[in-house]
C-alpha cells in the first residue's frame, strides 16, 4: 500500500478547509490553550493567582530591595509596631520582621511545593500501577493506602520527627535536614488522594475506544500509559497537587508552632507564629503578619484550584 | 462443530469462540455469576469480503469484534488467521499480528486522543512499528494518509476536537490504514453518523476496500447499512450466531423467525410500501441466565416444546446459507 | 386548514454564546393539526429538538431566547406566557417525551409514583384514585402485571419498557398534542417497531396529534401524514409523506433519501451511495444566503445571496430554493 496513490474522492472531500473544520478560529487550539482561556475567566481564580504571585517573587526578590539581615538583634527597639525604619514592625528581640517574613516565607512556600511534588509522584506511581494492573497488585496498593489513610496524621509526623530528626541533621545540615525531613513526611501522609484519584481516572480510561486502539495498534503498556491515559488523567490531579500545597503550607507551620519543624532560630511563618503567641497583647502586629500571610498564600492557591477544576471540566460553559 | 463454506479463500476462521465475563460481588470478589457474552460463535471470512455481523445491543457482536483482535481474551476457541492461531499467540507473534488486523470504532469522539494532534495519532503506528526511519518520512506518509481518507495535508496539525464527526471517523480511519492492514474490524463504525454524513463514510470504506484489497468485519445493528456493504451476513442473538448467507439471500430469504423479526422491523423510507410486521414480544433476555435450549425459543413465534431442551445446530440449509433453528429452513 | 392546533409562525429561537448568537432555530413555520401526525427530520443541529423544547418552553433563558415569531397553540400565542400559565398547558394540552429512556425518569421514585404525580397535579384525584389510574395507563400500553409492576422502580424495566412508561406518562392527561423528540433512537430496532406500534395505536384511541421529530426518514415514511424537513435552523421542505419521498424537491431533501442504503430493493452492492458532501453549516454566523448552497451540487450565484422563501409547488408542498 506504501507509495500508492491516493484514492480519489473528490465527490466525498469537503469542500475546503474552511468549510471543513467550523471556521472558529483560525489557528488550531490545543487543550491546554483552551484550558487556559477557560481559567482565565474565572475571576477569583485569577486574583489568586495574582496574589500568589505577588507573595512568590516578593519573598524571593524582596531580600535584595529590603536587605537587613533576619537576626539584627536590638534590644533599644523591641516589639515595635510597623515603622520606616521596620515596615513591619520588630520582634521581642528588636528583629525586623520584614526580613524575617521574606527568609519565613521562602522556607514555608518551598515547603508547600516540594511537599506537593512528592505528594504527586508517589500518588501516581501508586494510582497508575494499580490502575494498570488488575488483581492482586492492585489490591495491595490499594490496601496500603487505606492502610495510610487510617493512620493518625498528627501524632504519626510527631512521632517521626522526633525518631530521625537528629540523625537527618548528621547528614543534611540543620535546615536542609528539616527540611527534607518534613517535605518527606508531608509529602509521604498526603499521596493517598492522588493515588486513589489517578487508579480510578485510569480504570474508566484504560477503556476508552482511543486507548483500545493504541492497543490494537500493538503500543506497549508503557506507551498506552504514558502517552494515553496519563496527559487525560492529570487535569483533577493537579488540582489535587495545588490544595496539596495550601495544606503543606498548614502542616508545616502546625509543625513548627509545636517547636518540631526547624530549628528555633531559623524563622518559618509558622515558628514566627508560635512566638509572637505570648505578645498577642502588646504587639498584635507580630502575630498577624505571619499569620495573615499563610491565610493569605493559602486562600489564594485553594482559589486557583477551583478555577483549574472549572476549566478542566469539559461539561462546564465558561 | 461444521464449518461454513466460505467462497474463495479464509482469511480469518473463527472456530466456536467463547467468552464470558464474570460477575462479582459480595466479599472478596468472589464470583458470583457469569455473563456468556458470545457463546460459541464459529465463521470465517474470506479475502475481500466483508462480512457483517448484525444483531440488537448486548448480543456479543462487539465482543466477538475484540475476542478476534486479541482485545479482550476470549474464554475458549480458536481464532485462525492465515493459517495461524490467533488465540496461542504471545509477545513479538501477536505485535506483528496487530500490522494485519486493525479495528475502527464506532465513538468518533472517544476512539481520538484529545491531547494529541491528528498527526501523531495517525503517526503512532508508525512509531510503534518502526514504518518511518525519519521525521520526514513520517509526515509524508501522514500527509498520504490524511489524503487517502479525504483530508486535507494541514490537518495533522489540528486535533481532534476541531472536526466534525464524519471527519474524525476519517481520522479513526486513516489511523487504522497506517499499518496496511489486511483485516479491518469495523465496530459500529457509522451507528453515530448522520444519515448525510454516514453515506460518505460506507462509500469511503468500499472505495479503500476495492483499492488496497481490504477485508471487513462490518458490525453494526442498522440492518439496512449492513445489507449494503456486506457479501455475506451473519445474525447473532444472545451470543450465538443464528443464521449465516449471502448478504442478498438472507435479506430476500430469511430462514431463522430472529431474522426475519429483525427484517421486518427495519422500517422502510417509502410510504407507499405496506408490509406485514412480525412484531417480537417482550425484550431480549439477560445474558447472565440465557434460556435453556434455543436461545430465542421465549420470543419465537413458532417455537414448539423442545426448543427448550435441545440447543439448535448451525447446519448448511441451502449452499452458503446456514441456519440454527429445529424448524425453519 | 381545518383545525389548526398548533401553528409556528416565523419562530427565531437564538442562544446567545461567548462568540455571538447561534442562530438555532432561525425562522421556522410549522403546523400541526388536530389529529395528525407531522414529522419534523433533519440532522443533528437543525434545529429540530429546539423547536420542539419551544413550543412547550422549556429553553433555559438565558442563554436562549425567542427573538422573533409566534407560537399559536389553538390561536392562543405561547411565547408571552409566563410559567404558571404555562404549566397549565404542559402535559394537560401538550406532553412530550424525550430519546433517553434512561435518564428521563426519577430513580428514587416508583414509576406509579411518578404517573400518580403527573395524574393528580392535573387532575383533583386522592392519591389512591392516582394511583389506580397510573396501573391502567400502564395497562394502556402493554406493559404486563400492570397492578404489581406500579410499585417497580424505573431500574427495574428495560429500555424499551421504559419508553412504554413515559408514554403511558405523557397521555396520563390525555393531550391533545404528543410532541416525541427521537423516541426510538437509543432503542434496538425490534423494540422501535414495538413503540412505534405503540404510539399509532394510542393515537387511535385517543384522537391526539403527533409532532415527531427524528433523524430517520424510514421512520417518518412509516407513521407520518406529513413532513417537515430542517436544515440549519430553517424549514427546507413541508409536504404530504407520500408527496415527499415521491417526488422529493429540495436537493437536501432529495440527498437524505438518496444516502439511505434500501434494504427492500435488489440494487444492493454494486450502487454506490449518493452522499452530500461537507459538513452542517456552524449556526453561529451561518452562510448569507440559502444554508445549503455551500453543499448543494446545483447551487448558482443567486443562492447565496439571498435566502429563499418557502413556496408551494403543489398543492400542501412547499419547499425553499430557488429551483
Amino acid at each position: 500500500m506504501a507509495g500508492s496513490t491516493p484514492v480519489s474522492l473528490s465527490a466525498d472531500a469537503p469542500a475546503s478547509p474552511q468549510l471543513a473544520v467550523q471556521p472558529r478560529k483560525a489557528r488550531s487550539i490545543s487543550p491546554a490553550l483552551e484550558t487556559w482561556r477557560r481559567f482565565r475567566r474565572h475571576t477569583l481564580a485569577v486574583t489568586g493567582a495574582i496574589v500568589l504571585l505577588i507573595l512568590v517573587s516578593g519573598v524571593l526578590l524582596g531580600p535584595y530591595v529590603w536587605p537587613v539581615a533576619i537576626n539584627d538583634i536590638d534590644f533599644a527597639a523591641k516589639l515595635q509596631g510597623p515603622s520606616l525604619a521596620h515596615p513591619l514592625g520588630t520582634d521581642d528581640l528588636g528583629q525586623d520582621l520584614l526580613a524575617r517574613m521574606m527568609y519565613g516565607g521562602r522556607i514555608s512556600l518551598a515547603v508547600g511545593f516540594a511537599a506537593m511534588l512528592v505528594a504527586l509522584t508517589v500518588g501516581v506511581l501508586v494510582g497508575s500501577v494499580a490502575g494498570m494492573a488488575s488483581g492482586w497488585l492492585d489490591a495491595a496498593l490499594m490496601w496500603l493506602t487505606d492502610l495510610f489513610l487510617a493512620l493518625p496524621t498528627l501524632p504519626l509526623l510527631l512521632l517521626v520527627m522526633y525518631l530521625f530528626r537528629d540523625s537527618m541533621k548528621k547528614v543534611l545540615g540543620v535546615e536542609g535536614g528539616a527540611f527534607v525531613l518534613i517535605v518527606v513526611v508531608i509529602g509521604g501522609l498526603r499521596w493517598m488522594p492522588v493515588a486513589r484519584l489517578v487508579r480510578a481516572q485510569f480504570l474508566s480510561l484504560r477503556e476508552k475506544e482511543f486507548v483500545e486502539a493504541a492497543r490494537a495498534l500493538g503500543a506497549s503498556k508503557v506507551r498506552q500509559v504514558v502517552q494515553h491515559i496519563l496527559p487525560n488523567a492529570l487535569g483533577p490531579v493537579i488540582v489535587v497537587g495545588t490544595i496539596d500545597v495550601a495544606a503543606a503550607i498548614i502542616f508545616e507551620s502546625t509543625l513548627s508552632f509545636l517547636g518540631l519543624g526547624f530549628p528555633s532560630d531559623v524563622p518559618t511563618w509558622g515558628s514566627m507564629l508560635r512566638d509572637a503567641k505570648d505578645y498577642l497583647d502588646i504587639a498584635a502586629h507580630w502575630a498577624l503578619f505571619p499569620g495573615g500571610a499563610i491565610f493569605l498564600t493559602v486562600l489564594a492557591i485553594n482559589f486557583i484550584g477551583d478555577g483549574l477544576r472549572d476549566a478542566f471540566d469539559p461539561r462546564r460553559v465558561l | 462443530m461444521n464449518a461454513p463454506l466460505a467462497p474463495a479463500e479464509d482469511l480469518l476462521k473463527v472456530r466456536d469462540l467463547r467468552k464470558r465475563f464474570a460477575v462479582r460481588g459480595g466479599i472478596f470478589s468472589r464470583t458470583v455469576d457469569q455473563v456468556h457474552a458470545v457463546d460459541g460463535v464459529s465463521f470465517e471470512i474470506g479475502k475481500g469480503e466483508t462480512l457483517g455481523l448484525v444483531g440488537e445491543s448486548g448480543c456479543g457482536k462487539s465482543t466477538t469484534g475484540r475476542c478476534i483482535l486479541r482485545l479482550i481474551e476470549p474464554s475458549s476457541g480458536e481464532v485462525w488467521f492465515q493459517g495461524n492461531n490467533v488465540t496461542r499467540m504471545g509477545g513479538d507473534e501477536l505485535q506483528k499480528l496487530r500490522r494485519d488486523m486493525q479495528i475502527i470504532f464506532q465513538d468518533p469522539y472517544a476512539s481520538l486522543n484529545p491531547r494529541l494532534k491528528v498527526g501523531a495519532i495517525i503517526g503512532e503506528a508508525l512509531t510503534i512499528h518502526k514504518l518511518a526511519p525519519t521525521q520526514k518520512a513520517m509526515e509524508d506518509r501522514v500527509v498520504q494518509l490524511l489524503e487517502t481518507v479525504g483530508l486535507q495535508p494541514d490537518h495533522m496539525h489540528r486535533f481532534p476536537h476541531e472536526f466534525s464527526g464524519g471527519q474524525r471517523q476519517r481520522i479513526g480511519i486513516a489511523r487504522a490504514l497506517a499499518v496496511e492492514p489486511k483485516l479491518i474490524v469495523c465496530d459500529e463504525p457509522v451507528s453515530a453518523l448522520d444519515v448525510s454524513i454516514q453515506a460518505q463514510v460506507i462509500n469511503l470504506l468500499e472505495d479503500l476496500q476495492e483499492e488496497f484489497g481490504l477485508t471487513y468485519l462490518f458490525i453494526a445493528h442498522d440492518l439496512s447499512v449492513v445489507e449494503h456493504i456486506s457479501t455475506r451476513v451473519a445474525v447473532m442473538y444472545l451470543g450465538r450466531v443464528v443464521e449465516i448467507a449471502p448478504s442478498r439471500e438472507l435479506y430476500d430469504n430469511p430462514l431463522h423467525p430472529y431474522t426475519e423479526a429483525l427484517l421486518s422491523a427495519v422500517p422502510i423510507p417509502d410510504p407507499t410500501v405496506k408490509r406485514k410486521r412480525i412484531m417480537l414480544q417482550g425484550d431480549v433476555p439477560n445474558p447472565i441466565r440465557p434460556p435453556s435450549g434455543c436461545h430465542f425459543h421465549t420470543r419465537c413465534p413458532i417455537a414448539r416444546p423442545d426448543c427448550a431442551q435441545r440447543v439448535p445446530e448451525l447446519r448448511e440449509s441451502k449452499p452458503g446459507h446456514w441456519v440454527s433453528c429445529h424448524y425453519s429452513g | 386548514m381545518a383545525d389548526t392546533l398548533l401553528d409556528i409562525r416565523g419562530l427565531k429561537t437564538w442562544f446567545k454564546v461567548e462568540d455571538g448568537m447561534v442562530r438555532a432555530v432561525d425562522g421556522v413555520d410549522l403546523h400541526i393539526d388536530r389529529g395528525e401526525t407531522v414529522g419534523v427530520v433533519g440532522e443533528s443541529g437543525c434545529g429540530k429538538t429546539v423547536t420542539a423544547r419551544s413550543v412547550l418552553k422549556l429553553i433555559d433563558m438565558p442563554p436562549g431566547r425567542f427573538e422573533a415569531g409566534q407560537i399559536l397553540w389553538q390561536g392562543r400565542d405561547l411565547i408571552p406566557l409566563d410559567q404558571g400559565e404555562m404549566n397549565k398547558i404542559r402535559a394537560r394540552e401538550i406532553a412530550i417525551i424525550f430519546q433517553e429512556p434512561m435518564t428521563s425518569l426519577n430513580p428514587v421514585y416508583t414509576v406509579g409514583d411518578q404517573i400518580a404525580e403527573v395524574i393528580a397535579l392535573h387532575q383533583k384525584l386522592s392519591p389512591k384514585q392516582a394511583m389506580a389510574g397510573a396501573a391502567e395507563m400502564l395497562r394502556l400500553v402493554n406493559i404486563p402485571n400492570p397492578q404489581k409492576r406500579v410499585h417497580d422502580y424505573p431500574h427495574q424495566f428495560s429500555g424499551g419498557m421504559r419508553q412504554r412508561v413515559m408514554i403511558a406518562m405523557a397521555l396520563s392527561c390525555q393531550p391533545k398534542l404528543l410532541i416525541a423528540d427521537e423516541p426510538t433512537t437509543a432503542l434496538d430496532v425490534t423494540i422501535q417497531a414495538q413503540i412505534l406500534e405503540l404510539m399509532h395505536e394510542m393515537k387511535d384511541k385517543f384522537g391526539m396529534a403527533i409532532m415527531l421529530i427524528t433523524h430517520a426518514m424510514g421512520v417518518v415514511a412509516e407513521t407520518c401524514q406529513r413532513v417537515t424537513v430542517m436544515y440549519a435552523g430553517k424549514v427546507v421542505e413541508e409536504a404530504p409523506v407520500e408527496a415527499l419521498f415521491a417526488d422529493p424537491r429540495h436537493p437536501y431533501t432529495q440527498g437524505l433519501i438518496r444516502s439511505i442504503p434500501r434494504i427492500d430493493r435488489a440494487v444492493s452492492r454494486q450502487a454506490r451511495l449518493e452522499s452530500i458532501q461537507g459538513t452542517v453549516p456552524s449556526l453561529l454566523n451561518p452562510p448569507a444566503g440559502c444554508r445549503f448552497a455551500a453543499r448543494c451540487k446545483y447551487a448558482m450565484d443567486i443562492c447565496t445571496q439571498g435566502i429563499p422563501p418557502l413556496k408551494e409547488v403543489a398543492p400542501g408542498h412547499r419547499v425553499a430554493c430557488v429551483l
